[in-house]
């Protein structure tokens, strides 16, 4: 039994059915983005054990895949077996172990990098300063309020997949029991107008009576993102009856409980940084009579209180700034809506613990071919002369 | 004989190659347009000589780099076309310039039929015949515009291409002169007078004081057009044809014919280059090829000394346009498969050595343009699609010749040859879309990156190919012919199975380097977009194919098929996902592309179905002197 497990396990055939399966699933996935969207076919196709269901140039098609997670540790288990079982060393083989190990670098890293990158943007208008990037998919709920030292916000902040679950919530910091009454993935706001709309108000108090909130479906572009709404309640505090909206598009609420006075938002997922930046200048320069851009620049004033740091770093295209494990690339360049004369800039900020790994794996894989390939080579020149 | 063939074809291939070199040269007496087509500009965002303009716009607009005259029985050059479109627009409007072949939009514009009319072809036409229709035509642009690229049908996409052709005339036409100038120089000259006492009088006014009216208004009836003209030009992005005042400052900042008319209202004196194109413009209207000479000369004298790096660039990509250098080798290459397969037939090995020296020269001419257009560019060899399909072939094209070099049996010039051929084919093709030394966007604008990671995936798909054309040889060799004798056996699955271990280190150290460029550039290694999935099919393809060969799970004639699949594999890589229309590498929907891909998938998936015939049906490996069992006898077998 044990035998035969080890046998299965070790075979070339479960490499061959692996890497088959795998070719199978990456280009259903590559092809299911256009109907999928890119972010999400990812998540389906190659970031989960199963795939129930692909869809292919517009037609839903009933077929079980095994996921991305699953074929990859299949693979891996199959290399790390047969390698146990039949290693032996030989100058001859010794470019195909190389090989195999710089493949193994290889999966683990893109697992660990699944596991542990996160992906933020910075976004901000020349002058302003951040010390704080956000997510480009994840929303939050936040209740803020003043915490004991001055300028500081004391923020409890609750994730949007509880929202999704409606329900009630509560956190031990929060004086009050949060009730989801709705929640839409996407949706649009608008002012309410006087003589136009007579049903009723999305929420009883704050903004809610003076929009008119319209839920949409859930957008798949690239381009754009979902906009969220919750309709919530408050209960267990006197003084918030009622209902109260919740949108990125809407700036925070304020309310009262007792004599605390709290802020309420559903904002984009903040991750915070020890250290500040400011956007000093932004370049978009374009070829002359074209629209094909030439060079994005940010031009950044650093500042790390801690480390006594305070300095001017530029982040343009192919040229990212490292600092403190996180990495910050240059992303998006535009124009401050309200103010045309001022520049705005994307930097794309991602913590990747693992960031070493592909270069390491790549290099030890290329290393193994190389030298099998060219002891083959010499082979066969040897022999052609001969 | 024998020994002569494969120099006497040689020598005639190298001959008629050196023929070409001269550079081109201007028939006395008549108009320098070669010369006028050495001139720089600004186009495109780049500086290129008015004859890579000239022919870029007419390859756009009627997929030619040139004109055919029938009356004159001479072909239009595309500079002669320029120089009409520039100087003498409503002799341009004339010229059937534009390429309209789908029969609605034939319809929709009212353009005679090649059945109704005699003289039409039923697929150029000029400018003036489309000219009464462009309301519909706008029309029809307005409402297709709205729907999404991907689900056009062929006659919007006609309706889009065509528009977007009549706004590239549009936009030459509006180049150097207003449109119905009949004298440049004079209007200038009145400009020119008119414009000391117009500002004065404009400034008295301005101050309140009395001015002289009439001055005023005639300053406001000269100024009008050229202040139509530069509005027109920003509007239609239009070449800029005139050199910087001081290029020893600002060397970029080249400037449109409009606004460097409107400097002189500024106060700036007219710019010199402007009055050398205005001669040129006059003496080209009245026939006068001397005078159009003698500006000409003066303006390069003038260029000369103020702008000699460009000026020797644009020459240099004038001498490079004239060398078409792709086209001359793709015709050795022809010339070598068909004596390469001659070869096959009597196994005359003056034929296969001859195509052994075609394909050589072919490959120095090939490398000759490919360093060329580096040297241009100041780039690595690929920077877009049109390039990759050159270094494809020239890749390819080296691995050819080093099979024929250790096995001397003509199937490496056989699939260097075609291979050569094909990629400079679909090459060609791709130049069809516009300027292919265009610049490169600032996330690709690094030379590092495009030398490794875009030359080693580009080699990795030029091996794959190579094996696959291989296995090709292999199965039609052996399915219709009875030369594949055990000894041509061995030596293709040797050469399969070599060129696949070599695909698949090219291909896999190709894609984990373009997985560090993103990492790089915007912080993911991997993030799954259809080009990098592309590359990644590959490199699990050709280890899929060695694992199983490892394993023993396929013999010869499996490891030929899985090469072949592989063919598919790698077109799709190529091209496949650019048609996806998603992801950071896509370059638009190309529709007639799709079709050439859909064709070539078809045609291997054929040749996978032949593979898989039992081999008794293979012409190779019946006993010699049996026929061809019949459908009975396979059935009872």
């Amino acid at each position: 039994m044990i035998q035969q497990l080890i046998r299965f396990l070790t075979s070339l055939r479960l490499t061959v059915v692996c890497l088959a399966l795998g070719i199978l699933l990456v280009w259903v996935g590559t092809v299911a983005q256009s109907d999928e969207g890119l972010y999400q076919a990812q998540q389906r196709y190659f970031k989960h054990w199963w795939v129930a269901g692909v869809s292919l140039f517009g037609y839903r098609v009933p077929l079980a895949l095994p996921g991305g997670y699953l074929i990859g540790t299949v693979l891996l288990v199959n290399l790390v077996a047969s390698h146990l079982a039949r290693f032996k060393f030989a100058w001859k083989k010794l470019g195909i172990h190389i090989t195999h190990v710089g493949i193994i670098l290889l999966l683990v890293g893109q697992l660990t990098t699944d596991l542990f990158s996160r992906e933020t943007q910075m976004r901000f208008a020349e002058g302003e300063t951040k010390s704080y990037s956000e997510s480009a998919q994840e929303n939050e709920l936040v209740f803020l309020t003043d915490a004991s030292a001055p300028d500081r916000d004391e923020v409890v902040a609750i994730p949007e997949s509880l929202l999704r679950r409606k329900g009630e919530i509560r956190h031990e910091k929060l004086p009050f029991t949060v009730r989801v009454q709705q929640y839409h993935v996407n949706s649009q706001l608008r002012r309410r107008g006087p003589m136009v709309d007579t049903g009723p108000p999305p929420a009883t108090q704050g903004a809610g009576p003076g929009v008119v909130l319209t839920p949409v479906a859930e957008t798949r572009s690239m381009d754009e993102r979902n906009l969220p709404s919750a309709v919530l309640e408050l209960a267990g505090a006197p003084g918030t009856s009622g209902t109260w909206l919740v949108s990125p598009l809407l700036e925070p609420q304020e309310f009262k409980v007792g004599d605390r006075s709290w802020r309420m938002a559903l904002r984009w997922r903040r991750v915070y940084n020890p250290f500040s930046m400011q956007l000093l200048k932004t370049t978009h320069e374009v070829y002359r009579g074209t629209d094909i851009p030439k060079n994005f620049q940010s031009r950044i004033r650093l500042e790390n209180p801690a480390k006594r740091e305070n300095r001017e770093v530029d982040i343009y295209m192919n040229n990212p700034l490292r600092y403190q494990g996180l990495t910050f690339f240059q992303y998006q360049m535009g124009r401050d809506e309200m103010d045309q004369s001022r520049g705005t800039s994307t930097l794309q900020v991602v913590r990747n613990p693992s960031w070493l790994t592909p270069y390491v794996g790549c290099a030890t894989v290329a290393a193994g071919l190389l030298y099998q390939f060219l002891m083959h080579l010499a082979g066969f020149i040897k022999r052609r002369v001969a | 004989m024998k020994q002569w063939l494969p120099w006497i074809v040689t020598i005639a291939a190298a001959v008629w190659v050196s023929g070409k070199l001269p550079a081109a040269r201007d028939a006395a007496g008549g108009f320098a347009r070669e010369e006028f087509g050495r001139l720089p500009a600004v186009a495109n965002g780049r500086f290129q000589p008015l004859d890579s303009v000239g022919r870029n716009a007419l390859l756009q607009l009627r997929e030619k780099q040139s004109i055919y005259l029938p009356q004159e029985k001479r072909p239009l050059a595309a500079t002669e076309w320029l120089m009409e479109v520039l100087m003498q627009p409503e002799k341009a409007d004339e010229r059937r310039a534009f390429r309209i072949d789908h029969p609605e939009l034939i319809a929709l514009l009212k353009l005679p039929t090649k059945e109704a009319t005699p003289g039409e072809d039923g697929k150029h036409y000029s400018w003036s015949q489309v000219k009464p229709s462009l309301d519909q035509m706008e029309k029809e642009g307005k409402r297709i515009r709205e729907i999404k690229p991907e689900v056009r049908t062929p006659y919007e996409r006609a309706v889009i291409k065509l528009q977007s052709g009549l706004f590239l005339y549009l936009r030459l036409k509006n180049t150097l002169q207003p449109e119905n100038t009949v004298d440049f120089v004079q209007d200038l000259a009145e400009y020119q007078r008119a414009l000391a006492p117009g500002m004065a009088a404009l400034r008295s006014r301005e101050a309140g004081k009395e001015y002289d009216g009439l001055a005023f208004t005639n300053l406001l009836t000269v100024v009008e057009p050229f202040d139509k003209l530069a509005q027109m030009q920003s509007q239609l992005e239009a070449p800029f044809l005139i050199p910087p005042h001081h290029p020893e400052n600002r060397k970029d900042e080249w400037m449109r014919t409009g606004e460097t008319l409107l400097e002189s209202v500024r106060g700036q004196a007219l710019h010199p280059a402007l009055n050398y194109y205005a001669r040129m413009a006059v003496a080209f209207r009245q026939q006068q090829p001397t005078e159009f000479n003698k500006a000409l000369t003066e303006y390069r004298g003038f260029l000369d000394g103020k702008l000699p790096a460009e000026t020797k660039k644009a020459r240099a990509e004038h001498y490079f346009n004239h060398l078409q250098t792709f086209y001359t080798a793709m015709v050795l290459y022809v010339a070598a498969f068909l004596l390469a397969c001659g070869f096959w037939f009597n196994l005359h090995e003056g034929l296969r050595r001859s195509a052994v020296c075609l394909i050589a020269l072919a490959w120095v001419v090939h490398t000759a343009g490919l360093l060329f257009r580096m040297l241009l560019e100041g780039r690595p060899p690929v920077t877009n699609l049109y390039s990759s399909a050159i270094f494809i072939g020239w890749g390819a094209v080296v691995l050819g010749l080093v099979l024929e070099r250790f096995f001397k049996d003509g199937i490496g010039s056989v699939v260097a040859s075609s291979v050569g051929f094909l990629t400079l084919i679909i090459a060609h093709h791709l130049s069809l879309t516009g300027d292919t030394m265009e610049m490169m966007r600032a996330v690709l604008d690094t030379n590092f990156w495009l030398a490794t990671h875009v030359v080693v995936v580009t080699l990795g798909y030029a091996s794959t190919f190579v094996a696959g054309f291989l296995a090709m040889i292999y199965l039609l060799r052996g399915v219709f012919t009875r030369t594949l004798t055990e000894v041509t056996r061995r030596s293709l699955t040797r050469m399969i199975y070599g060129i696949l271990c070599f695909a698949t280190l090219f291909s896999f150290v190709g894609t984990v380097l373009g997985g560090i460029w993103a990492d790089q550039s915007w912080g993911r290694f991997w993030g799954w977009d259809p080009k990098e999935n592309g590359a990644l099919i590959i490199v699990l393809w050709n280890a899929l194919i060695l694992h199983a060969r490892w394993g023993g799970m396929v013999k010869e004639r499996g490891l030929a098929n899985m090469a072949i699949i592989g063919n598919i594999v790698t077109a799709w890589s190529w091209f496949g996902v650019n048609m996806l229309g998603i992801g950071l590498h896509s370059y638009g929907f190309m529709d007639a592309a799709f079709r050439w891909l859909m064709l070539f998938v078809g045609s291997q998936v054929v040749l996978v179905f032949l593979g898989l015939l039992p081999q008794r049906l293979w012409r190779s490996f019946r006993p010699a002197g049996a026929s061809a069992p019949t459908p009975a006898q396979t059935a009872a077998a």
